[in-house]
């Protein structure tokens, strides 16, 4: 192991070394609470239980946790912005909001005690990543609504670690902050960590001279090879972390230093494992959709959370000491929503931009890329007639009101490449809408 | 005095005009003539052609993207400033030319310029006051 003993610390043995059985009796107790709290004071959960049937009274074991039914990014987005609050506002001290571009996003609200457990939670990952009260935490994610920024800037607060909130852009800014702060931990984009390697080495600069000791990187998926590549280029140790906006944010999950999978808040959350086309949860250790039902949540406490990631859990004790289940990097997304840049995107925006630009419905493909370890989006467009002048100028105008609609709109740049018909392939007669050569190394 | 021209749209790759010649080429449509712009990802390829509404259906069920533009061919005397004369009359009459291509008649007395106008009536209407000898499109389908 390349880390210092003085890394290996664990934030909260009480409860991330918990024994297996007392864990269970925690979980039940918590659960049942929470679902009373739904059924009570949720419209949505009301109807919800109704339609299954089902009522909080019943909830005897953790099995019976099944029984419930799902609640998914749907429910969230027709209950816009407030109406999946369990408490009165004001009882919400802080609204944060998901990356989502599509239409309207996802809006979630915490409470006091739901501030105090994020960040419990966030320095318990840091410290599994081996951050300590010594540090320097350079934050690059962007501050905003988006809970990345916030989420690991308290968590390290919580730690005692010294915290330069950075934010995001202004790479130049960003080194030179690096080298004179001498910052030993840095947050951002896996994405981002590789930007920096790039700049410093185009300036000259040996980013292994800088001070950075460990990485914690998140809010976009990434392989094996690229953590090496980061280690590697940086001099540092990287790890991955999992959450989501809807759920909590970051803290849901992290990776100790033995990088063998993200231990899950289990006292928080409970993670199952599903068949994302049937819903029936699969034993442990089996590859399917994250569910997370958060369990003391107050702001905006959700059941069994269809996440869309896939990714497999295990329970097996990890060489840190820590009982908590781990959950191994996401796979992918069983629906179609793709992350780009950090960025939500869903394929039907681009059926939005098309038809706003010349009215008519083309097929498409977007093919996702990952060039220099930056996500690259092509959208691949069949030419129509009423998408094709034979003037190439008018042509080219078609192609730049495009990409500059599509960078309006989804928050990312794409650059759009015309095809013959029938170029792209179809299957039962639909089109296959994205291919996303990211995920190979995975 | 109009001349019907399609376009069609090809990917830049290996074999795509080809395939256009030939699937033209099969059905008996002879090429009159022709002109291509190109960007590095696709091209625009224009063609005037003895059977343009067989061409058209053709190289629709073909799989090809195909438009029919109105464009005007113009006769142009085989000397020293014969084209310019003709560009000047179009530039004082404020007629833009989005682009144009050239091909020789077979018996090389003239050549014969085919322009895509912005106006082409307007440009059909300067063109035939100021005695510029224009061809019809039975004309330049059956040259």
């Amino acid at each position: 192991m390349n880390f210092s003993e003085g890394r290996l610390r664990v934030f909260d043995p009480r409860h991330e070394c918990i024994d297996r059985g007392q864990l269970e009796r925690l979980q039940l107790e918590r659960l049942q609470q929470v679902v009373h709290r739904v059924q009570k004071n949720v419209p949505c959960y009301q109807n919800k239980f109704r339609e299954a049937g089902v009522d909080a009274r019943e909830i005897r074991n953790l099995s019976d946790l099944s029984r419930l039914p799902f609640t998914t990014k749907d429910d969230l987005r027709q209950n816009y912005p407030y109406d999946m609050f369990a408490v009165p506002m004001k009882e919400v001290v802080r609204i944060h909001s998901s990356s989502g571009t599509t239409g309207k996003p996802t809006v979630v609200g915490y409470t006091r005690s739901d501030l105090h457990t994020w960040t419990d939670l966030v320095a318990r990952f840091m410290t599994a990543a081996g951050v300590h009260d010594e540090d320097i935490v350079h934050i690059a994610f962007g501050y905003g609504l988006f809970t990345g920024a916030f989420g690991l800037h308290y968590g390290a607060e919580r730690i005692g670690a010294s915290v330069i909130p950075m934010s995001g852009g202004n790479t130049e800014k960003q080194l030179m902050i690096l080298q004179d702060y001498k910052s030993t931990a840095l947050v951002c984009t896996p994405s981002y960590a590789l930007t920096l390697a790039d700049r410093m080495e185009q300036a000259g600069m040996n980013p292994r001279d800088l001070s950075l000791e460990v990485g914690l990187f998140g809010a976009e998926p990434w392989s094996e090879q690229m953590r090496v590549e980061i280690e590697e280029r940086l001099g540092i140790v990287a790890t991955d972390n999992y959450g989501l906006s809807e759920v909590m944010g970051p803290g849901v999950a992290g990776e100790c230093l033995y990088k063998c999978g993200m231990h899950i808040a289990e006292d928080h959350f409970i993670a199952e494992t599903i068949d994302p086309d049937t819903g029936d949860v699969l034993p442990p250790g089996s590859k399917g959709e994250l569910v997370i039902t958060t369990l003391t949540k107050e702001g905006i406490p959700l059941i069994r959370y269809r996440t869309r990631d896939i990714t497999r859990i295990h329970q097996e004790i990890c060489e840190c000491g820590r009982t908590l289940a781990r959950m191994e990097k996401t796979m992918g997304r069983s629906d179609d929503m793709l992350i780009i840049k950090g960025v939500n995107v869903f394929p039907t925006q681009i059926e939005e931009v098309l038809f706003k630009v010349e009215g008519c419905q083309p097929h498409y493909q977007l093919i996702v890329d990952r060039e220099d370890n930056r996500d690259s989006l092509e959208v691949q467009v069949e030419v129509q007639e009423c998408i094709f002048f034979d003037e190439m100028r008018q042509q080219r105008e078609f192609v730049q009101s495009v990409e500059g609609e599509l960078a309006t709109m989804l928050g990312v740049s794409a650059k759009v490449k015309l095809v013959e018909p029938n170029s792209i392939p179809r299957h039962e007669g639909k089109a296959q809408r994205v291919i996303d050569r990211r995920n190979k190394d995975l | 005095m109009k001349v019907q021209q399609i376009s069609i749209f090809i990917e830049n790759k290996a074999g795509r005009l080809a395939e256009v010649t030939r699937v033209l080429g099969e059905s008996g449509v002879n090429i009159r003539a022709l002109s291509l712009a190109d960007t590095s990802d696709f091209g625009i390829l224009r063609l005037i052609v003895d059977k343009i509404d067989a061409a058209q259906e053709i190289l629709k069920s073909g799989g090809f993207t195909v438009n029919k533009t109105d464009v005007v061919a113009v006769e142009v005397p085989d000397r020293p400033l014969g084209l310019y004369s003709i560009l000047e009359t179009l530039d004082r009459g404020r007629i833009n030319v989005e682009y144009m291509y050239a091909f020789a008649e077979h018996d090389g007395a003239n050549a014969v310029i085919i322009f895509r106008f912005d106006d082409p009536d307007a440009a059909v209407d300067l063109l035939r006051k100021t005695g510029i000898h224009m061809l019809d499109g039975e004309a330049v389908y059956n040259m």
